[in-house]
């Protein structure tokens, strides 16, 4: 099954470039580790989730890439051209000159509704070519004008007209201290109307990747380029073939498997990720694994939320068995144990079949209305992933994101009570009511993660 | 735009088919005059003019209402006819100056009339503002009248005083003079390098002082044409910045003010300029945005600055910044990739900021001495269209942009509380 990737914005652009790039790279490798069957089974596997291959063509990325500006586009086109090992359809993609200004406004109800045929077309277009389609990906900040706005309003056309088909949407949480200043604005309009079309949220916050290239890979001036090249392979190692338990075949059905595993409830849709370990590449020779701890680390991870493999809390535990979890938490202890409502890790490389998860299904690391067998989930591949021997990666629908996205909606409903700056939405047609309506949508949520 | 031929645009470093996207507006000959004979008279497009002989008289109302409507109809025939050329167009610079009569009478009028005619189009303003010994006497007055057309149809204002051109100016006069630079200097890399030597610097001001006012455009649209990891375009300049719809005035610092031979830079030097972007000496209007009250900040990088050095320093100078108790944490940044020429990076940094209010209070001081006493007032009044109520109106529209300031500037330290949140019922 393929899924069509949606790139939106400068953000959604250059990282869907690096996504592509990664997960070429990873194919084209000869680091497997595994039998040259099991590889050519992923290579096949990964090439018809991605790519769009004619014979001995070039692979093409099923992807359809839209802006409000030109720039990004078409520096994103040329980078994949001139690779060599993969590029994007030359059609695939539409652009206009203006831009979105940073305008959630602009970006929703008036480039949405003027480009939405052109769009959807493309988007049509790259799902017909798909044999079986898979659902769909879009990649979008949300703190701009595009990304955030347009992307919104793109990802309901999507659901309308694809009513059975998974999206699922990866989102970018700028840095705390701005990139934009409207940034939590633009953020809150956009997770309110995601959690209505999407099935899921799959959240990279700056800071956290940030943190990730200072104290992980060593990197003294870091780019952007670097931030999104490590959040590329964090998704590669979500999206790159597995097998799901019970099925020796590579799984035919990323999107759909992940959202039943993981959003087994409308109101909980906001998935984190993890991916240990992360080092910089020439470090990889010199580096072993071994599988008890790296579980063991991740297990920690998840439980003390932890954003990187550095500085973990290990003085958090699960709560005791038995004991009662209070029904309201509004308290202001600041909550230490993150509680899972369902988790997914994944396992690449050497040994996989060998490695013991039973940590996972401890219930005290779950909350109550879920049985722990159904709470979690494990897919494994023997085939290395990006030259790591070993490679775990934990997709969570926990707590993970409640502190970031009550810290966003602090900031926005600090900001609209002045009324700063919404003179420049309702310009394009977003009143105070589509405010409101947004931060009751996102408080609902807060409370709904918070009593867990 | 192209004026026609597929020919190359630069030969032997003339550009010959080029042609500026401008109209230029002025009631006497002879500025307009130097510039079509210069080297850039290729550049500008002949028709794309208006000029006239005997000049407004440093009068604002002659500049607005005389020849405003005596020309009206050429000015909108001319803006169509290059406004078809663009593909797409999104803004308009005026860039005049406040003190005299055809840029703030003339300057003003056209700036209503872009309102009317291309509604959708942003309007930035460049505004040089006149300082306290002009030798224009009645600059107050044309300041003033200028100042409510702004408030009323301007989306972003980028005041300049010409004092602070100077004093920036000077400054690198010294250190070249001094010798402190030395070797550590690039030749012709001054931002005030027009033509070349400091030499030049001395004999025309003027060149060197809106040679920096046409760096800040540079840096500003640098952005909207070459490419970069984190674009800022004009628009979001105007969404980020301006909170307020009056609130638009936007106090703007560039550096460095000269570049250094080692193309190099190490982090230290890399963080004195973003250290120098908030040092009252490197703002081009005479004011302290540090010890005034930010309402949003902007800072577009150019050249080889990566984003972990943007962070870096916006951690080390946020501390000592005041930000208004509802945009904490508001910074607008960009990064564009090509730095200026000669140069191997740059800042511009935007701050919509109180510290404008002393420039508008002295403003309307000085506006206040002449208008008490009714001085030149006549010269005004008999112009056709013009009454006293342009006079207290303007004077009024000045008068509530600074109380707007003022109970801004009366929450700057106060106690914080933060507004309480939506409750769920569970």
């Amino acid at each position: 099954m393929s899924i069509v990737t949606v790139q939106l914005g400068q953000c959604g652009n250059q990282i869907g470039h690096e996504v592509f790039n990664s997960l070429c790279r990873d194919i084209r490798g000869t680091h497997g580790l595994c039998s040259s069957r099991e590889d050519e089974s992923y290579r096949d596997a990964c090439k018809e989730r991605f790519f769009c291959q004619e014979g001995s063509a070039v692979p093409v990325a099923r992807a359809v890439l839209v802006d409000m500006e030109p720039k990004v586009i078409s520096q994103t086109l040329s980078l994949a051209a001139r690779s060599g090992s993969w590029k994007y359809n030359d059609h695939s993609h539409f652009c206009q000159k203006q831009g979105s200004g940073n305008n959630w406004a602009n970006g929703y109800s008036v480039h949405g509704p003027r480009h939405k045929e052109a769009i959807m077309n493309l988007v049509q277009k790259e799902a017909e070519k798909c044999d079986r389609l898979g659902g769909f990906f879009t990649i979008m900040s949300m703190a701009g004008g595009t990304g955030s706005g347009l992307g919104a309003f793109v990802t309901q056309c999507l659901r309308d007209a694809f009513p059975t088909s998974f999206i699922l949407n990866h989102v970018i949480w700028p840095y705390g201290t701005g990139e934009v200043i409207v940034q939590n604005y633009n953020s809150v309009l956009t997770l309110a109307r995601l959690y209505q079309s999407a099935d899921a949220l799959l959240v990279h916050e700056n800071d956290v990747v940030h943190q990730i290239c200072a104290q992980l890979m060593n990197i003294k001036h870091i780019s952007f380029r670097d931030v999104n090249q490590v959040i590329a392979h964090q998704l590669g190692s979500v999206f790159q073939p597995t097998h799901t338990p019970g099925h020796s075949d590579y799984s035919r059905n990323p999107l759909g498997d992940l959202m039943e595993t993981l959003v087994p409830h409308p109101e909980f849709r906001m998935l984190g990720l993890r991916n240990i370990p992360q080092m910089p590449e020439n470090s990889l020779a010199y580096s072993s694994f071994s599988w008890p701890g790296l579980i063991k680390h991740l297990r920690q991870m998840l439980i003390a939320n932890a954003k990187m493999e550095e500085g973990i809390d290990w003085q958090v535990r699960p709560p005791c068995p038995g004991s009662s979890i209070p029904s309201s938490h509004l308290t202001n202890k600041p909550l230490h144990f993150n509680t899972s409502i369902a988790n997914l890790v994944i396992l690449r490389g050497k040994d996989v079949h060998s490695v013991d998860l039973g940590s996972f299904q401890d219930p005290s690391l779950y909350t109550s209305w879920l049985n722990p067998q159904d709470a979690f989930s494990a897919w494994k591949t023997p085939r290395a992933f990006n030259k790591y021997e070993k490679s775990a990666a934990l997709v969570s629908n926990s707590q993970f994101l409640l502190k970031p996205l009550d810290s966003i909606v602090g900031k926005a409903w600090n900001m609209f009570a002045s009324k700063a700056y919404v003179h420049q939405y309702t310009k394009f047609g977003i009143e105070e009511e589509d405010f409101l309506d947004s931060f009751t949508t996102l408080e609902q949520v807060i409370s709904s993660y918070t009593t867990l | 735009s192209r004026s026609g031929g597929n020919g190359p645009d630069i030969y032997k470093g003339k550009i010959c088919s080029l042609k500026a996207r401008a109209l230029l507006i002025d009631m006497e000959e002879g500025v307009v005059n130097e510039i079509l004979q210069g080297p850039l008279r290729d550049v500008f497009d002949s028709k794309q003019l208006i000029t006239d002989v005997s000049g407004s008289g440093n009068n604002w109302a002659v500049g607005y209402k005389l020849y405003g409507y005596q020309y009206r109809e050429n000015i909108v025939e001319k803006l169509r006819k290059t406004a078809e050329h663009c593909d797409c167009l999104q803004c308009f610079f005026i860039i005049h100056s406040m003190g005299g009569g055809t840029g703030s009478g003339l300057g003003t009028f056209v700036l209503n009339l872009l309102e009317d005619e291309f509604p959708e189009v942003y309007r930035f303003v460049t505004s040089v503002y006149p300082s306290g010994e002009d030798d224009v006497i009645t600059s107050p007055y044309n300041s003033v009248l200028a100042m409510k057309e702004l408030n009323e149809h301007a989306d972003c204002v980028l005041p300049i005083e010409n004092e602070s051109l100077f004093d920036i100016v000077n400054k690198i006069n010294q250190m070249i003079n001094s010798g402190k630079l030395g070797s550590t200097v690039k030749q012709n890399t001054l931002v005030t390098s027009s033509a070349g030597s400091a030499k030049i610097l001395q004999e025309k001001p003027f060149d060197s002082m809106n040679n920096i006012v046409a760096n800040l455009l540079l840096n500003l649209t640098s952005s909207a044409r070459f490419e970069g990891s984190l674009n800022m375009d004009l628009n979001e300049i105007s969404m980020n910045l301006v909170p307020f719809p009056r609130l638009h005035y936007l106090v703007s610092s560039l550096t460095p003010l000269y570049t250094l031979a080692d193309v190099n830079v190490p982090s230290r030097r890399l963080d004195q300029m973003f250290s120098d972007a908030f040092s009252r000496d490197h703002q081009l209007i005479q004011a302290d945005p540090k010890h005034s009250l930010y309402l949003a900040c902007a800072l577009l990088v150019r050249g080889n600055v990566q984003v972990s050095d943007l962070r870096r320093n916006i951690e080390r100078l946020k501390p000592s910044l005041h930000f208004v108790s509802w945009n904490q944490e508001g910074w607008k940044t960009g990064l564009c990739s090509v730095p200026p020429v000669g140069h191997s990076h740059s800042l511009l940094a935007l701050a919509n900021n109180t510290c404008v209010k002393p420039t508008f209070i002295e403003l309307r001081d000085r506006f206040m001495k002449l208008y008490k006493k009714k001085a030149h007032l006549h010269h005004y009044l008999q112009v056709d269209g013009m009454e006293q109520s342009c006079f207290s109106e303007a004077v009024s529209s000045l008068s509530d942009l600074i109380e707007e300031y003022n109970e801004l500037d009366a929450t700057k330290g106060g106690p914080r509380t933060d507004p309480s949140r939506l409750k769920i019922a569970i």
